[in-house]
């Protein structure tokens, strides 16, 4: 482990090759290549039937009567089933709060709800017949806003709710209240030079993950279920799962399908049940696979959020107060929604100093779809409103944007506004220097070639909408502040059973987790601790499944810091008894045994001075060393519910960007001409990877800057563009050069040091994108998406 | 209906086809080939592209039979692909080495070739395409569900244009969604596959 504050040395790694700091390559690499990786939407079985949902074409309506007649008796149907037909009690899951039904119960909540499944021969007659199902809605009026929310003759989204959040919100319409209050803000407000207010508007982004919600469920013969699943946590599922179905856990057999990406759109579930239902109601195995536009309705989105924020500073540059209120649209049902507020309002002020502190956010019951978890969740919107407040506040002062953020940046030691000291190295000043020293982009690149514009450089690209006339550049900088791990209090804990054995003459390292490897690398990582740790080459690493304990979700930044951590243990446990094994074997051929400290490297046991003691082979012959272990981070404690003060995050990540942009002001087209990123990940286990992951969350924050939002009619609360014909995600044209600078400070309290980094790089890119195009145009730009009639007045 | 066409090499057949079946159900769901990926089913994200009779097409928006007696090479097939055209004038005797080599695999060609076995599951020792080798060691590989329609694309460019700059990279793979990697290690891998190509590695 490094040293706090101090570099972790990128290339040293291990002693045993393709351990930790290499960038060894993906165990997946060549079965993704060859098409041979079996993906959920793979899964086949002999027999199979295919699996279709109903889907409520209104957002807010009684049912009057579902008539399933027709659709039953249409050749190639097996099964159709409604709720009346659930086999239990247990009828509705959630993650946090059990709140959404398997099957619409009486009511429907949003549009696109699940109302009716269908289980037929080919996917065709399970899509005609579904559409066969007479359902008669009676419409109720829909929530959609605040206003709606909180009108004292509101529906109430949910009746007679008994969650345990029931008791601190405002309103039965309001999921969960966070303040967080520090200091005195109306005392500080008198110190203030300037004081600058923003009303912010973040739109509804979908994780759009290419793999579709899909899977294959076997029923066994023992009255369980095989289910084969793409998902972010097996666990989880299995715990929301199994009392649906009225089975216990150990008889629904989950196993991990590859997965086509996730970025918190399947912590939530989406088909997992309806297929299980369907398999264990017609005895043969139910595949479900969704199309794109049913993924648009299958799982939850980034919050929507409306932000006031009000800051002030004195005449020298130095943050006084801070006052904000965030408002995120949770939709139909709670999913993550709690956890949101709890980010967006503790890390709502952002990586600054600020003493005094009043922050409110809360999330809201309506009738829009249901909004959950994606990438940064809560402290995305929040970054979108301080990064432009920062650079208000410097344009009032007359300051350089960045050294103002550099001035009030945070650092260790910082309190932050939920009273947590941050014990860890926050490089914010140094980050934002970093960023803004890397070498800009040539001016004019279209020209890059010679006399005629090359329009692919151009805002409009190959729409040839411009050879430059009109084209402004703007450069931005933001910088952003994310928790790692799962917060308040919860027990955030990873399992993992390592086996060591001799296998065809050489020293093998199984490595077996519920891991949910969607696409970050965690396996890859896991092979380096492997080698790392017991100084093998090989690693087999076993599929994820329910046949060994949880590892948490693949969410929130925390695999590698803690199922990573699981494995290293585990190692660390399986090498004690491997040493053990050794002594007892070899321990009176040579006195270092019990004296020296002794390390597996290269296959062998060597002492710390290098002199090889015994060989693996030997010391194992045919004995076989295995340990399941769980471990935990440290603890962490929940937000006061009045003032929000708490130790509530184990870990912060920090990102800075810099976006050039260059925008043709008559069209309002933008082209993003680079975005440059420096980001401090403690240690990179595989620097590859950290690239990866860096560039991959930059680009879904530029996404969310220029063209990503799911748009909902506000008077029926129905999505209007549930296509990626009108949903637009960057693709290779609208996407930059994304150079990073990785900096490695450890943090003395993670495994090798390591820092938690999938999530920062998206919460500065959109406001860093947003400055540049605000420093483009002079516009004032309080929304994103920015689309072109923001910017030509005719929006 | 019947409908019987050549897929990678091998000549196919698939009965009991509904007419509105698209190519790439029957090759996903009827032949076990389902290395092309159904993210979008509507032509706008490129996962499952595949190479008919030469032409890079979204095998989604391809109805079943309108394949009758042509060719197709998916994902599945890319690596011997790659080889066969390396061996019957390709890059690796350097007369892709021009950008004048612009017709792709000419039709006979193609007809000539076919797939062979490889050797294990876990996929060491599979013999892999330069590109698909350059997708692994760049790391444009994350959870890969773009990669198969990118690989086909990016091999069709490279066979067309062997030594493409960044903004002729871009074009052609504009049609191909990835949702990880912000396409700078996907840039760095066919940059890789050109430069390996180049120097006849």
């Amino acid at each position: 482990m490094g040293t706090t504050g101090l570099p972790t040395n990128i290339t040293q790694g291990s002693r045993t090759k393709g351990g930790i700091g290499e960038s060894t390559l993906r165990p997946d690499g060549t079965l993704k290549v060859t098409g041979e990786f079996a993906y959920s939407s793979d899964m086949w079985h002999e027999d199979m039937l295919w699996g279709q949902i109903l889907r409520s074409t209104v957002a807010h309506a009684e049912i009057v009567s579902i008539d399933t007649g027709e659709a039953l008796a249409t050749p190639g149907v097996y099964a159709v089933m409604t709720y009346d037909d659930l086999p239990t009690d247990v009828r509705n899951y959630g993650l946090e709060i059990q709140d959404t039904p398997v099957l619409a119960h009486g009511k429907v909540r949003h549009h696109g709800e699940p109302v009716a499944i269908v289980a037929a021969d080919h996917p065709e007659t399970a899509r005609r017949a579904a559409a066969k199902i007479k359902v008669e809605y009676r419409e109720l009026p829909v929530i959609t806003d605040e206003a709606s929310a909180t009108a004292p003759d509101a529906i109430l989204v949910h009746q007679n709710r008994t969650d345990h959040h029931i008791g601190h919100v405002p309103h039965p319409n309001i999921v969960h209240r966070q303040p967080i209050v520090r200091g005195d803000v109306a005392k500080a407000r008198e110190r203030a030079d300037v004081i600058v207010e923003g009303e912010y508007v973040f739109g509804m982004q979908d994780q759009a993950f290419l793999g579709p919600e899909s899977g294959l469920a076997v029923p066994a013969e023992d009255g369980g279920v095989d289910l084969y699943i793409a998902t972010q946590w097996l666990h989880s599922d299995l715990r929301q799962i199994a009392p649906v179905l009225g089975l216990p856990e150990d008889k629904v057999r989950m196993t991990l399908a590859g997965v086509g990406g996730a970025f918190g759109g399947r912590e939530d579930l989406s088909m997992q049940i309806h297929a299980c239902l369907l398999a264990l109601r017609t005895g043969k195995p139910v595949k479900i696979v969704y199309n794109r536009f049913e993924s648009f309705f299958g799982h939850v989105h980034r919050h929507p959020a409306k932000l006031h924020y009000e800051h002030g500073a004195t005449k020298d540059g130095r943050l006084t107060h801070l006052k904000a209120r965030i408002v995120l649209d949770g939709g139909a049902y709670a999913s993550a929604s709690p956890a949101v507020v709890g980010n967006a309002s503790s890390l709502g002020a952002g990586p600054y100093v600020i003493e005094d502190v009043d922050i409110e956010a809360i999330a809201l019951y309506t009738n829009n779809p249901p909004c959950g978890a994606m990438r940064g969740f809560g402290a995305v919107q929040a970054c979108f409103a301080y990064e432009a407040q920062m650079d208000k506040l410097a344009a009032k002062l007359g300051m350089d944007p960045v050294e103002f953020r550099r001035l009030n940046a945070m650092s260790q030691g910082t309190a932050l506004p939920t009273g947590q000291v941050v014990d860890s190295p926050a490089p914010v000043a140094e980050l934002l220097r970093r960023v803004k020293a890397m070498p800009m982009p040539p001016e004019q690149q279209w020209r890059a070639a010679g006399e005629a514009a090359d329009v692919r450089e151009l805002p409009g690209g190959l729409s040839n909408t411009t050879h430059g006339e009109g084209v402004v550049r703007g450069v931005g900088y933001a910088v952003g502040i994310k928790n790692v791990g799962f917060s308040e209090g919860f027990d955030d804990y990873s399992t993992a059973r390592v086996r060591m054995e001799v296998v065809g003459g050489e020293p093998v390292a199984t490595v077996h987790t519920a891991m949910a490897e969607v696409g970050q690398g965690g396996i890859t990582v896991h092979a380096q601790i492997a080698r790392t740790e017991l100084g093998v080459t090989r690693v087999t690493i076993n599929p994820a499944d329910t046949q060994v304990g949880s590892a948490g979700s693949t969410s929130a930044s925390r695999q590698t810091y803690v199922t990573g951590g699981a494995v290293r243990n585990a190692c660390e446990l399986v090498r004690e008894r491997v040493l053990e094994l050794g002594r007892r074997k070899f321990g009176t051929y040579h006195p270092a045994w019990a004296t020296a400290e002794l390390l597996l490297e290269g296959g062998k046991v060597v002492t710390d001075a290098g002199e090889v003691l015994a060989d693996l082979v030997d010391v194992l012959g045919d004995e076989a060393v295995e340990i399941e272990e769980q471990w935990r981070h440290r603890p962490t404690e929940p937000f006061d519910p009045r003032t929000g003060q708490g130790f509530g995050h184990v870990q912060y990540s920090f990102a800075a960007h810099r976006a050039v942009v260059e925008v043709d002001t008559e069209l309002g087209m933008v082209k993003v001409v680079e975005l440059a990123c420096a980001q401090d990940v403690g240690k990179a286990l595989n620097p590859l990877s950290v690239l990866g992951q860096i560039q991959g969350g930059t680009t879904q924050g530029l996404g969310i800057a220029v063209m990503e939002e799911i748009i909902v009619d506000p008077k029926t609360a129905k999505v209007r563009n549930p296509s990626f014909t009108d949903y637009l995600i960057p693709t290779i044209l609208d996407t930059p050069t994304i150079p990073v600078d990785v900096l490695e400070l450890a943090d003395d309290h993670a495994p090798y040091g390591l820092r938690g980094i999938g999530e920062a790089p998206t919460l500065s890119s959109t406001p860093a994108v947003l400055a540049a195009i605000r420093a483009a145009t002079g516009l004032e730009l309080n929304r994103t998406p920015v689309r072109p009639e923001h910017l030509t007045g005719t929006a | 209906m019947r409908v019987t066409f050549t897929v990678n090499g091998r000549p196919q057949e698939a009965d009991d086809v509904w007419e509105g079946e698209s190519l790439l159900y029957v090759l996903r769901e009827r032949l076990g080939l389902p290395g092309s990926k159904n993210a979008c089913e509507q032509g706008e994200c490129g996962s499952c592209t595949v190479r008919l009779d030469g032409v890079p097409v979204c095998a989604c928006l391809v109805a079943a039979g309108q394949v009758e007696g042509r060719d197709v090479v998916t994902v599945e097939g890319l690596a011997d692909f790659a080889k066969q055209r390396a061996e019957h004038g390709g890059c690796a005797s350097g007369a892709c080495g021009t950008a004048d080599a612009a017709e792709g695999t000419p039709l006979d060609e193609a007809r000539r070739w076919a797939a062979r076995g490889t050797d294990s599951q876990a996929g060491e020792g599979t013999e892999l395409s330069p590109i698909q080798q350059a997708f692994i060691d760049a790391g444009a590989v994350q959870c890969g569900f773009c990669t198969p329609g990118l690989l086909v694309a990016a091999d069709e460019m490279l066979e067309r244009h062997p030594n493409p700059t960044d903004a002729d990279i871009r074009e052609a793979l504009s049609g191909n969604l990835c949702r990880c990697t912000g396409y700078e290690k996907i840039m760095d891998a066919v940059r890789l596959a050109a430069a390996r190509q180049s120097e006849g590695v």
